[in-house]
């Protein structure tokens, strides 16, 4: 029973990572209407921004929140000189752009900083907090700071007026144009607060996982598994998926298939939820007079 | 003036629709475009707030706005009210009416505007929380208008308000647009089939036919008009 509700407990950190990752997938794909293949690798690249912060002398702290800035205007870049030139191309080039992408970010990763496995520090102590016996403080820490930004980010979209806006220009762009919203901004304020995400993911999970350049494949693979589990357009079904996805992979690769074949639960989930029940158990149903 | 068009040219694609319109408004004024389907009305509006490639001069307030983006057009004070209503349909009626007033920072006018749009329409206040997409066909034009209203615009484009809606609240819907013609002084270029519920509203009125203006004048010599008459009154 013990060993059962660490790996529960163990699946919700990693679950909270995964979370995150949908989340800005989620926020991506509503703007667009499809998904960023290069979400993992945009976050391991912010990553290693902030294993060189770290390494340069600077304490964990301002080291995050300055990756988290950073992310946020590599993202908004990315939207403005990689994606807006090919906005209104088929669906395949930007797919291709997409993978483009994430070729670039890896080999650029790999060339900066080698494909050696470095480690990354935890802000958390060593010893368990609050005398939780289940769980290590990082993962209860990443859990924390997890729940924190998708708070932040629900407080953002409901109650201010660009939060609005931004869900406005994602599903009516003329509308939104002939009330004055700058509909390209917006898109481009998405694609920097999803970067923003990624890295918060992507510091939280490195102490676990360590830093390496593909050190986010896997976890991609569970954040499109969450995305989809909870339906692709809707943000408060990713986020729980994502923590869904955490904890059946940990508890069925501890006690079931075991760890070699856990990955294989992505994709099986990913299977499965196409097949059975596409638009996940959370899209919205959206109901239309016509 | 209000408005000022002229030599208006507009083309989807390779396909030409306007051929060179002029028309004017004066402040606070009323205007119809009148015309059979696809003569070029609702393409007209769209030219205006720079939703389709144009050539030709247009100017609002005296100020050249042709070739500007659609989000500064709306900015410098003109709303459209669109073909199809434009709702946003999985947002609430509540966060339709504040993205009107996106542009706005005057919070506290805001906060006003939205009363006196409940006032207009008080069953948009009923449906306050009620997602969009589910309100009515009548509905939906009434928190369009208001979405309009909300920008505290200075001319509102209507593209066809009585579409779809039963002929008492059509009555109903002009007698408000009249009201608050008259006390947002605000000006209103209205594109409409229903010519006989459109001259009664209007000042002015162009008759519009494949693209060119075929007949201007005020609502009550068009009205007159005996080709106007039996073509699209229908008496």
């Amino acid at each position: 029973m013990d060993a059962f509700l660490h790996q529960v407990l163990a699946g919700l950190a990693t679950g909270g990572i995964y979370a995150s990752l949908a989340l800005a997938l989620v926020m991506i794909y509503q703007a667009t209407h499809l998904v960023n293949f290069a979400q993992g690798e945009m976050a391991m690249f912010t990553t290693y921004i902030a294993w060189s912060l770290i390494n340069a002398g600077m304490p964990y702290w301002p080291a995050f929140l300055l990756t988290v800035g950073i992310a946020f205007i590599f993202g908004i870049l990315i939207e403005r000189i990689v994606i807006r030139p090919v906005e209104n191309a088929p669906v395949l080039v930007v797919v291709v752009v997409f993978i483009g992408l994430l070729v670039i970010l890896n080999s650029v990763a790999g060339w900066i900083y080698t494909y050696t496995i470095k480690s990354f520090p935890s802000p958390f102590p060593a010893e368990p907090l609050f005398g939780i016996r289940y769980m290590s403080a990082h993962q209860l820490g990443a859990i924390g700071v997890t729940l924190a930004v998708l708070a932040a980010l629900y407080v953002f979209f409901r109650f201010t007026p660009v939060g609005l806006a931004m869900r406005a220009a994602a599903q009516n762009p003329v509308s939104s144009r002939l009330v004055g919203i700058r509909v390209g901004w917006m898109l481009a304020l998405g694609w920097g607060l999803a970067a923003a995400v990624g890295a918060v993911a992507g510091i939280m999970i490195a102490p676990i996982v360590y830093l390496d350049p593909n050190m986010m494949s896997g976890i991609l693979l569970y954040a499109f598994a969450a995305a989809l589990l909870g339906g692709i357009d809707s943000p408060g079904g990713a986020v729980l998926g994502g923590f869904a996805v955490g904890v059946l992979e940990n508890v069925l690769g501890a006690f079931v298939i075991g760890n070699e074949l856990k990955l294989s639960v992505a994709l099986v989930l990913i299977i499965g939820v196409l097949l059975v029940k596409p638009s996940g158990f959370f899209g919205k149903l959206h109901v239309t007079r016509v | 003036m209000l408005l000022e068009v002229s030599g208006l040219h507009a083309a989807y694609g390779a396909t030409r629709v306007i051929h060179g319109i002029g028309f004017a408004m004066e402040e606070k004024s009323i205007t119809a475009l009148l015309g059979a389907n696809g003569a070029g009305k609702t393409t007209t509006l769209r030219a205006l707030c720079g939703m389709v490639k144009t050539e030709g001069e247009i100017r609002f307030r005296g100020e050249r706005i042709d070739g500007r983006s659609t989000e500064d057009i709306a900015r410098l004070g003109i709303a459209h009210v669109p073909d199809g209503r434009g709702t946003f349909l999985n947002l609430t009626t509540e966060e339709n009416l504040r993205l009107g007033a996106y542009t706005r920072k005057d919070r506290a006018a805001v906060e006003a505007d939205l009363e006196r749009v409940f006032g207009y329409f008080p069953q948009l206040r009923e449906r306050r929380a009620q997602q969009a997409g589910t309100l009515s066909g009548g509905e939906q034009q009434m928190l369009a208008v208001s979405r309009a209203l909300m920008l505290a615009p200075k001319l509102m484009l209507l593209d066809e308000p009585s579409f779809g809606l039963a002929p008492l609240l059509v009555r109903e819907l002009f007698g408000i647009l009249r009201a608050i013609n008259e006390r947002e002084r605000v000006g209103m270029l209205l594109v409409e089939q229903n010519a006989a519920m459109a001259l009664d509203l209007a000042d002015r009125a162009y008759l519009i036919e494949t693209g060119r203006v075929v007949l201007a004048g005020s609502s009550s010599e068009i009205k007159s008009n005996d080709a106007v008459r039996r073509s699209y009154l229908g008496y």
